[in-house]
């Protein structure tokens, strides 16, 4: 406002100089200022980014390694909801073993996408990603298992039979007693 | 409930009498007088098969001490229900039982009820003993079916006027079916409570059993079994007034005793024996006043004899006879107190009888000398006409005087007459008698005075329908005219046992009592609706639906008004749609086809029970060709489901013209949709048996086999294409025929052409492939069941509470037989337990495999079984627990059990579904148990349905006529007495000794289905739901769901509450989406 307000006596409102007079490495006008050496600051840039680089390299490891394991403190969380659900049929713990089942298997589908952040030349993804992909196979396994003690699971003969339609006689005989 | 009855063998006579029983008569005056306050003699009042919804309040001296209004719900309290004549269950108040009877829907009433019907003279907590209640009623619906409950008596025997002096004209019938009704002479209803005071006397099982009915609501007043030895005719006879000590007494011939009886309390007063030289007596003469009752009767067809009794004593006063050497054909007609006539054996001379004073006088005459062109065949028909008999001949009748020196006098003679009736006394002493001449579709009443035979005193033509056949029987009815002259009304039985009575020319009303004696029954399909409804018509329809359902909606928010209420009252009874002529989605609707004794064809409406078409059979008729001809079987013929579905279904109706097994067939091909007949075949080959075929032609007419009395096979439809399948199939199709005289059950295929004189390419011959014999001395055949030819099963396998499965022994070639001990043929408790056995047999009858014996020692018939997918279930009598017992048997497939690998059924490698060779040694076994059952069985039946997967009901024909329907899971040879948790969740039940009977399992609720015979089960097209048609006397339709109704919307649900529901959802959504994307903007401009 007080700009606005310094700037009202001039004919023109208002104005900005485009031209770059500060950043530019080509056009350097202006001195640095003082205690400024552009010298040291190109030199000091790869010791630092590398520190810098590892640092973020071990941190994405770190992280890496950290969403890898997150599914198995959920491994614990699906057990206890599963035991706490009983093994009847009923809505709750029907929503319960169907969330378990789809968790893992979106978590599978989605490997890339959880480590894509911590994307690395450096950082070695495979262990992570193979540790998340066998927990979250547990959990699958867990859900499975899940389902057959419910007996949602078709492991019986009697699921496969059920449909079947009774087999046709060949042969075919009638009459009783004579009318 | 109405005051008809049925006696188990009625034979005998009806006769009216006034009982001078003041004092019971009192009682019933006092009883009814009591009951006044709430009893309704509509004859309009529906029939009800109904339950019933009320609100009421219950006081006692205006304090409220019972109420249905109280309570949580919209309304108040929930409303009351029970089914009519749950009282007589002593589970609803009597009083409210009745008080709501003819209530319409909305009505209130104010019941006033006497402790007899409420509460007794014991009283009920805090009534007190014989506390007058009151009930306030408001009748809130009634469910009912409207087919429910149709109510027939048979053809009519003998019928008795009830006309003088009552207020409601009745007549008291008789008939074939062994009832006792008395119809209401106006609409022609079985009249219900109506006050008139006279009572019935009916005797029935070849005149051993007397009993007296009380007319008004047809209890019965008592019952004598009157002992014998002999069988003979059974005669009844009650004097006007005499009296013995003061009682009225009726005499009773039957079993070669006479026994008089008291009226008032059917106590025996004296019996004689008369039989013991042999007479048939064939009259008993009682001239008024004297002291002397006459026994008439003859001894070997030659001989008159007349015994004279004491009536007080019933000592022999007289006994004489004389001899006729030429001898009598056929019995006596008795012309006055003292002169009887009969044919001689020539049928050429008239033989009158005088008897009086112990001598007895013959006076013969030829026919000849009073007819001049006489060329025999004349018969004397039964009439009672005071002094005069009727003579029939060939082409005329012939009333013939009867003088008292025994000389004969023609006095009339008329053309042919079909029927005359009984003389009937007119209050001038004259006597009148009624003929029935038919002509071309209507028929001619004449009635004469029997002393004037030339004029007629009137003479009424009536158009009569051809479907009703010939008059066969007619009873008349004089009443005084408004101008003192006298009138008749006739009631005349028909051909096809229809019942209607006839007034100055007029039909009054119709009866359609052949109805009562179906022999067979069969489902046919209505038509399809058809294409082509105009765009107009569907808005008018979806307009009027939703108006409807909005309306329905106003309803259950409690907002209609009164005129919205009716409404929604017409709108359900038109929107119902069970009487339209077309399919229904849900295959409620459908036509039942029924053929009754009389060789006449119903098609009654699933709806609403009303007779669609009715055709009296020709080929069922009495013809030269064929002398007794009877209905035997119903077949469905064209059943067009899956192409030729421009053919009409049809049915066949397959009859026979004697009684003997090789008597000629005659065959009918009859169209369902407009009940015309399309084909008949008369005097074809003998039938013994009818074998429907499991294949159809092109025209969807299925094959069937006919196998005649020599063993020949002959296959119709008579065409070349079901020639061309039957060559094709030849080689699997044999016959079994269970030989009940022989003990023996034999096996048969069917071979090739026959040779006959007259070559006939449909005809094949038989050969024996197997037999059964079972040993004579200790095995009679008494029971057979196989399953139904359209029974349709879902699923092979039976998975128990472990997922472990047995399979099903599934084939339609099996049979299920019993066997009793010959000795315990008789009934129950003619033999120890010792003597008797009951074997039964599962045999496979292509091979004749005894699949399963099993004996149960100790036990006889009578067997009722009914067999289904793989079990059968049966009823007997346990002689060592003296109670019924019912039996399952379960068989399964041993061979296929071993069919335990998942991967092959996923895979589909498995054999389960290939068909199946009966010759393939089947490896079987069995599980079985059995149960006390309360109740003795008449007929059974089970439940199907369309695709078979819902549960079975076994449906039970009681001896109360009432069809009780129960779960074939208390049937189930699994059960233990401490089922596994797991064997609990499959739906076992604990086991206990007896089959349990719940109120609620009767099918028919209160009602009787009089006389039931048969019951028959038909799929809806609805999975869930079986149409059940129970016949006897009475008929009987309703919907049966083993598992509740599943698959189907009850039918007042609000679809209109539905849409607005989700139109309300719908809106949310919309509304919270809004919402939810301005709170997203405001949430950005932050």
């Amino acid at each position: 406002m007080d700009k606005g307000k310094a700037v009202m006596g001039s004919a023109r409102r208002w104005a900005v100089d485009f031209t770059d007079n500060s950043t530019s490495h080509s056009s350097r006008d202006i001195l640095d200022p003082p205690g400024f050496t552009r010298a040291s600051q190109e030199q000091d840039d790869s010791a630092v980014s590398k520190q810098k680089k590892d640092a973020e390299a071990n941190w994405k490891s770190q992280k890496a390694w950290e969403v890898a394991q997150a599914p198995f403190k959920n491994l614990f969380m699906m057990a206890f909801m599963m035991w706490m659900a009983g093994s009847t049929v009923h809505l709750f713990s029907i929503g319960i073993t169907f969330s378990a089942l789809l968790q893992p298997i979106n978590a599978l589908r989605g490997v890339g996408k959880v480590f894509e952040p911590y994307k690395d030349n450096k950082v070695d993804l495979l262990a992570p990603k193979l540790v998340f992909i066998a927990l979250n196979l547990v959990g699958l396994g867990l859900g499975i298992w899940k389902l057959n003690t419910l007996g949602l699971l078709p492991t019986h003969i009697s699921d496969w039979v059920s449909s079947l339609p009774p087999p046709q006689d060949v042969e075919y005989s009638g009459g009783g007693i004579p009318l | 409930m109405g005051c008809r009855c049925s006696s188990s063998y009625l034979e005998g006579p009806v006769q009216n009498t006034s009982l001078q029983n003041e004092g019971r008569r009192a009682l019933m005056g006092c009883l009814l007088a009591a009951a006044a306050g709430i009893f309704f003699c509509e004859a309009a009042t529906a029939v009800s098969t109904s339950r019933r919804a009320v609100h009421y309040v219950a006081k006692w001296k205006g304090i409220t001490f019972m109420t249905s209004r109280q309570g949580l719900g919209v309304g108040g309290g929930t409303p009351y229900g029970f089914d009519v004549g749950d009282s007589e269950r002593g589970t609803v108040l009597k009083g409210l039982d009745l008080g709501v009877e003819g209530m319409r829907v909305g009505g209130q009433r104010l019941l006033i009820v006497p402790p007899e019907l409420a509460y007794g003279n014991k009283g009920v907590q805090e009534i007190p003993p014989n506390a007058t209640i009151e009930l306030d009623v408001e009748l809130l619906a009634i469910k009912q079916n409207p087919f429910g409950h149709q109510q027939y008596i048979g053809k009519v025997k003998h019928a008795v006027f009830h006309t003088q002096k009552a207020a409601r004209k009745r007549v008291v019938v008789s008939t074939e079916e062994n009832v006792v009704a008395s119809l209401d002479l106006r609409h022609g209803e079985i009249c219900g409570y109506c006050h008139i005071f006279a009572d019935v006397i009916t005797l029935s099982s070849g005149g051993s059993v007397l009993r007296a009915w009380n007319l008004p609501d047809g209890q019965m007043v008592w019952e004598s079994t009157l002992l014998g030895s002999k069988a003979s005719k059974p005669l009844l006879l009650i004097p006007t007034n005499l009296k013995v000590n003061r009682d009225n007494v009726l005499f009773v011939y039957g079993n070669g005793f006479i026994h008089a009886v008291a009226t008032i309390d059917g106590e025996v007063i004296w019996k004689k024996e008369l039989a013991s030289e042999g007479v048939d007596v064939q009259q008993l003469i009682y001239p008024d006043g004297s002291d002397t009752l006459y026994a008439v009767g003859l001894l070997g067809l030659s001989q008159f004899d007349v015994y004279q009794l004491d009536v007080k004593s019933g000592e022999l006063l007289r006994h004489y006879n004389m001899l006729f050497p030429a001898g009598f054909s056929g019995d006596l007609s008795f012309v006055s107190d003292d002169t009887a006539v009969a044919m001689d054996s020539t049928g050429t001379a008239l033989v009158a009888m005088h008897f009086q004073d112990g001598q007895i006088s013959f006076h013969q005459t030829d026919v000849s000398q009073l007819i001049q062109d006489f060329s025999g065949g004349a018969v004397i028909l039964p009439s009672k006409i005071a002094g005069s008999f009727i003579l029939k001949l060939d082409s005329s009748v012939v009333f013939i005087k009867v003088r008292n020196d025994g000389k004969l006098e023609v006095v009339g003679r008329l053309g042919h007459a079909d029927a005359v009736s009984d003389a009937l006394s007119l209050s001038d002493g004259q006597q009148a008698f009624s003929l029935i001449q038919h002509g071309d579709g209507k028929i001619i009443l004449t009635v004469k005075l029997s002393n004037d035979w030339t004029s007629n005193v009137i003479e009424e033509t009536t158009q009569m329908d051809h479907q009703r056949g010939l008059v066969h029987k007619v009873f008349i009815n004089s009443y005084v005219r408004t101008d003192r002259s006298n009138g008749f009304r006739a009631l005349i039985v028909m051909e096809d046992h229809s019942l209607l009575l006839l007034q100055q020319g007029e039909i009054v009303w119709t009866r359609e009592d052949g109805l009562a004696s179906i022999m067979d029954v069969k489902a046919s399909e209505l038509p399809v609706e058809k294409d082509g409804v105009s765009v107009a018509k569907v808005e008018h329809n979806l307009f009027e639906w939703l108006k409807g359902h909005l309306l329905k909606l106003k309803g259950t928010l409690m907002i209609a008004t009164p005129d919205d209420v009716a409404a929604i009252q017409k709108m359900r009874l038109q929107s119902s749609e069970k009487s339209k002529m077309t399919r229904d989605r849900n295959g409620f609707r459908k036509l039942l086809i029924v053929l009754t004794r009389a060789g006449k064809l119903f098609a009654l409406h699933t709806g609403d029970g009303r007779i669609v078409w009715s055709l009296l059979l020709n080929t069922l008729r009495k013809s030269e060709t064929c002398e007794n001809p009877r209905g035997i079987s119903l077949h469905q013929w064209q059943d067009p489901h899956h192409h030729a579905l421009d053919e009409n279904p049809s049915v066949l109706v397959v009859g026979r013209c004697g009684h003997t097994s090789d008597s000629a067939g005659v065959l009918s091909i009859v169209d369902t949709y407009t009940g015309e007949e399309r084909n008949h075949m008369g005097s074809v080959h003998s039938i013994a048996h009818i074998i429907p075929l499991p294949f159809s032609d092109s025209m969807e007419q299925r094959l069937h086999l006919l196998v005649d009395a020599n063993g020949h096979a002959h296959l119709y439809p008579r065409s070349a294409e079901a020639l061309g399948i039957f060559q094709r199939e030849l080689g699997n199709i044999y016959w079994y025929s269970a030989e009940t005289d022989k003990n023996i059950l034999r096996g048969h295929g069917v071979r090739k052409n026959c040779v006959l004189e007259v070559s006939d390419e449909f005809c094949f011959d038989t050969r024996d492939l197997w037999s059964i014999v079972f040993p004579s001395e200790s095995e009679k055949i008494a029971a057979t069941a196989t399953r139904s030819l359209n029974e349709v099963v879902h699923t092979q396998a039976k998975v128990t509470a472990d997922q472990e499965v047995m399979y099903k022994f599934i084939s339609k070639n099996l049979l299920f037989l019993a066997t009793v001990a010959p000795k315990a043929v008789g009934p129950i408790g003619s033999v120890t337990p010792d003597e008797s056995s009951l074997v039964v047999y599962v045999i496979d009858t292509v091979t004749g495999r005894i699949l399963h014996r099993m004996t149960h020692h100790g036990s006889q018939g009578p067997v009722q079984a009914v067999f289904s997918e793989n079990w059968v279930v049966y009823h007997y009598f346990n002689l060592r627990a003296h109670r019924y017992e019912m039996s399952v048997i379960e068989i399964y497939d041993q061979a296929r059990a071993d069919n335990k690998e998942i991967l092959k059924l996923v895979l589909g490698t498995h054999n389960l579904t290939s068909p199946i060779t009966a010759y393939s040694r089947p490896e079987v076994f069995t599980k079985s148990q059995s149960y006390f059952f309360t109740h003795s069985v008449k007929t059974m039946a089970v439940t199907s349905t369309a695709k078979g997967i819902t549960s079975k009901q076994v449906l039970l024909g009681t001896i109360g006529d009432q069809v009780l329907a129960l779960d074939k899971r208390f049937l189930d040879p699994r059960r233990t007495i401490n089922p596994t948790p797991a064997e609990k969740e499959e739906g076992i039940i604990p086991l206990t000794d007896s089959l349990p009977i719940i109120p609620q399992s009767y099918a028919t609720h209160a009602l009787k289905v009089e006389g039931l015979r048969g019951i028959a089960t038909v799929p809806s097209k609805l999975e869930s739901t079986t149409l059940v048609f129970a016949y006897g006397v009475d008929l009987f339709f309703t919907h049966l769901a083993p598992s509740r109704t599943y698959d189907s919307l009850t039918e007042d649900f609000s679809y209109a509450l539905l849409l607005l529901t989700i139109v309300a959802l719908v809106a949310a959504i919309f509304v919270t989406w809004v919402w939810s994307e301005k709170k997203d903007l405001q949430e950005k401009w932050r």
